[in-house]
């Protein structure tokens, strides 16, 4: 007799078809060549070439990280592409003029890019493989001296900024991933916002990995200036292959005194098929730093991915800043993820939360993995960290792996960890009051998912809900 | 309103019905009484559908239609409604949001149209009542950290906001002190209607004190070897289950 679980039907993918556009595509590998190629692909100024080349050079002494609780066939970093976009003749004056088929894409995905169409308050970016296509709502944003655009076009006109903070937070030298990303990322989002500006409306990013064999390297770099605020959320889909494509991007976050940054992503890359083949491999490394009195905040469902790797952490150097850390981790068929945070706590009474929900279904492997550090001069630093672990059906595995190192006595820390079982009762309970399997298995897992939930911006709040819903079914054996 | 006719069933290898037959009238209330093990909340849980068991043989018929062939969630919009044993918690789902989510999907069932939490709290309002709960309860997670006593009042609150055709009442009397059994007890007799039917599992004869029951049965070893009126139970509260397990030769 098959469980009532174990009967749900696997829904396919939707976000898996292949736009069919004429791209311009760099030669499969990696050499100075193709760096160079790319920095002139993108109009690049020198010190952008220096940059990329110098992290080349480091990357190149050295060797991928394998400490991961995760495992996959070694990646020919040769035959990969590390430049694809979609072909145009001219610059784009205006949304309107972006490309019907790339247009037709975002609309299949539910991201329109008409600026009258679009979700009210809330202005996007769309990065399709390795460029942006488009940011609505930039001139209403640049009122109030906010800059939204494309890491492209910031790097043109704003290059003192990115000159400034590029790397400041995450240097290229960081990580093996990381030190690739710099050499070869081709495009990504950049927000700046001034002193004391409130960001008015929620920014947000779309990134869609199109051609097959192409990285995806983005770079996302957000200033908030002193006394400022902005919230932004990061979505991702990608077609369904056979092969795995690699998506290594960096995120770096710079609050400066008094300024907030509150990061969201809504993960759903293409997670491969029950068998585990194809699937993206999400490598992403993700920092923030945060002086006096900053607060920076992560928030993320992660749903897609064959094999996730991510730890958004916060360096909280300035007295009295705060970290957070909510995170859902949903993994099924043969999906992996070992992700968490890192919170360091180097000035005074710095704070940090963490709220990690994992859930594990089919035969995917969830690992939490996180560091509280308290440096000796971090006087009251406090951590609360919350770890749950969900599992449904018995052939899925959770692990937690917690890392605390404390130098300082007057710092508390703690960590609650929980692991439980979605039970056939509790499904056959739902049941009896007349909800359906799906409702019953998406009411359980979001009431288990609540506190991280009600972190995300309303509009996503509702989206991940259903993300999860659908991420899951068929989980169960 | 419920035929049950040589119901037959098994855990794993274990047969554990062996052969029940019983029908219950609209309005009435039956009592399944026996001995620990011979079956009773397996009967129930196996006319709510649990998928822990098979059922091997027989015919349950829920005003004409087939249940065994319904699906657990298709046996609740049908009218049937169980109050567990051993009620399950859901951390995070607010005791108000499941309410309304099974209400609204016994009403979809129905071609009726869903309810709001507005409307749906001025429902609620009216069926606190019935088991002397103020509204906080609503915002507390479904039966998480609820005491037994609690959960078990849990459960006739959602009887009395679905309102079933057939209530199957699952040892709701079992861990109960005497203040809690008077609450839940009060809040059966007032869902008590002509309309509607009660199967009472229980293992003690105190409970029937309270919800006095139309006929009696007594369930040994997967057999109904005994039914009779409500004085049956008041035998069994005095002499035990042995003389009806020797009488049926069983023993």
């Amino acid at each position: 007799m098959s469980s009532p679980v174990e009967t749900l039907v696997n829904r396919e993918y939707k976000y898996g078809f292949v736009t069919d556009i004429e791209a311009d595509v760099a030669p499969m590998g990696l050499s100075e060549d193709i760096i160079r190629l790319i920095s002139a692909k993108k109009r690049e100024p020198a010190f952008m070439l220096e940059w990329r080349l110098k992290a080349y050079r480091g990357w190149l002494k050295m060797s991928e990280p394998h400490w991961a609780n995760v495992t996959y066939p070694p990646i020919d970093y040769q035959a990969l592409r590390y430049y694809s976009a979609p072909k145009t003749d001219k610059p784009l004056g205006s949304l309107d003029e972006v490309d019907p088929k790339l247009r037709e894409t975002y609309e299949k995905l539910g991201i329109p890019l008409s600026e009258q169409k679009i979700l009210a308050g809330v202005a996007v970016d769309a990065i399709f493989d390795s460029v942006s296509v488009g940011t609505s709502y930039k001139k209403k944003l640049a009122e109030q001296g906010i800059v939204f655009c494309s890491f492209g076009e910031a790097v043109q006109e704003h290059p003192e900024l990115v000159e400034k903070y590029l790397g400041s937070v995450v240097p290229p030298s960081d990580n093996f991933f990381a030190a690739l990303n710099a050499a070869v990322f081709s495009d990504g989002s950049f927000v700046y916002v001034p002193k004391g500006v409130k960001c008015p409306m929620e920014l947000s990013t779309y990134f869609r990995i199109n051609t097959a064999d192409t990285g995806q390297f983005e770079r996302t770099l957000i200033v908030a200036d002193e006394g400022a605020s902005v919230s932004y959320l990061e979505g991702c889909t990608a077609p369904k292959r056979d092969s795995n494509q690699l998506h290594a991007a960096v995120v770096e976050l710079v609050a400066l005194e008094g300024a907030a940054i509150k990061y969201s992503t809504v993960q759903n890359w293409y997670a491969g098929d029950e068998e585990g083949r194809g699937g993206i491999y999400n490598f992403v490394t993700k920092r923030g730093k945060a002086l006096r009195k900053a607060k920076i905040s992560w928030t993320q469902v992660e749903t897609g991915s064959a094999i996730t790797w991510k730890y958004p952490s916060v360096i909280l150097q300035g007295d009295d800043s705060v970290g957070e850390f909510y995170s859902v981790a949903v993994v099924n068929g043969r999906q992996q993820a070992d992700t968490g945070t890192k919170m360091l706590h180097i000035g005074r009474n710095t704070r940090s939360t963490i709220v990690s929900k994992g859930i594990s279904a089919g035969r995917g492997n969830n690992s939490y993995r996180g560091l509280v550090k308290v440096l000796p001069k971090a006087e009251g630093a406090r951590n609360y960290t919350q770890c749950d672990s969900m599992l449904i059906g018995n052939r899925c595995g959770a692990h937690t792996f917690p890392y605390i190192d404390v130098q300082n006595p007057t710092a508390s820390v703690e960590h609650e960890a929980s692991t439980s079982k979605i039970g056939e009762d509790q499904i056959f309970y739902c049941k009896q009051r007349g909800l359906n399997t799906e409702n019953a298995i998406s009411m359980i897992v979001n009431g288990f998912c609540k506190e991280v939930f009600q972190e995300l911006p309303m509009e996503f709040a509702v989206e991940a809900q259903k993300l999860l819903g659908v991420s899951l079914e068929g989980s169960v054996g | 309103m419920l035929d049950v006719i040589g119901l037959r069933a098994s855990a794993g290898d274990k047969e554990i019905l062996r052969g029940i037959s019983l029908t219950v009238n609209k309005g009435e209330v039956h009592a399944i009484m026996g001995p620990n093990g011979s079956g009773k909340s397996t009967l129930a849980q196996v006319l709510a559908g649990h998928p822990a068991y098979e059922v091997t043989g027989g015919q349950v018929l829920f005003e004409g239609r087939d249940l065994l062939d319904l699906e657990p969630e298709e046996r609740a919009q049908a009218g049937v409604f169980l109050a567990f044993q051993y009620p399950v918690e859901i951390p995070g789902v607010t005791n108000a949001y499941f309410l309304r989510a099974a209400y609204n999907s016994l009403r979809k069932a129905k071609g009726l149209d869903e309810v709001d939490p507005m409307d749906f709290l001025d429902i609620l309002e009216q069926k606190l009542k019935v088991v002397e709960w103020g509204p906080e309860i609503m915002s507390r997670a479904v039966n998480a950290g609820f005491s037994g006593g609690e959960k078990k009042r849990n459960e006739i609150l959602q009887l009395a906001v679905l309102e079933p055709k057939l209530a199957i009442l699952d040892e709701t009397d079992s861990g109960l002190d005497i203040d809690a059994l008077r609450i839940v007890a009060g809040g059966v007799n007032r869902l008590r209607s002509p309309e509607r039917s009660f199967i009472l599992v229980t293992h003690y004869q105190r409970l029937l004190n309270y919800i006095v029951p139309d006929v009696v049965h007594v369930l040994v070893n997967g057999r109904i070897v005994k039914s009779g009126g409500k004085e049956l139970a008041v035998e069994l509260e005095a002499r035990g289950y042995d003389w009806v397990e020797e009488e049926a030769g069983v023993a």
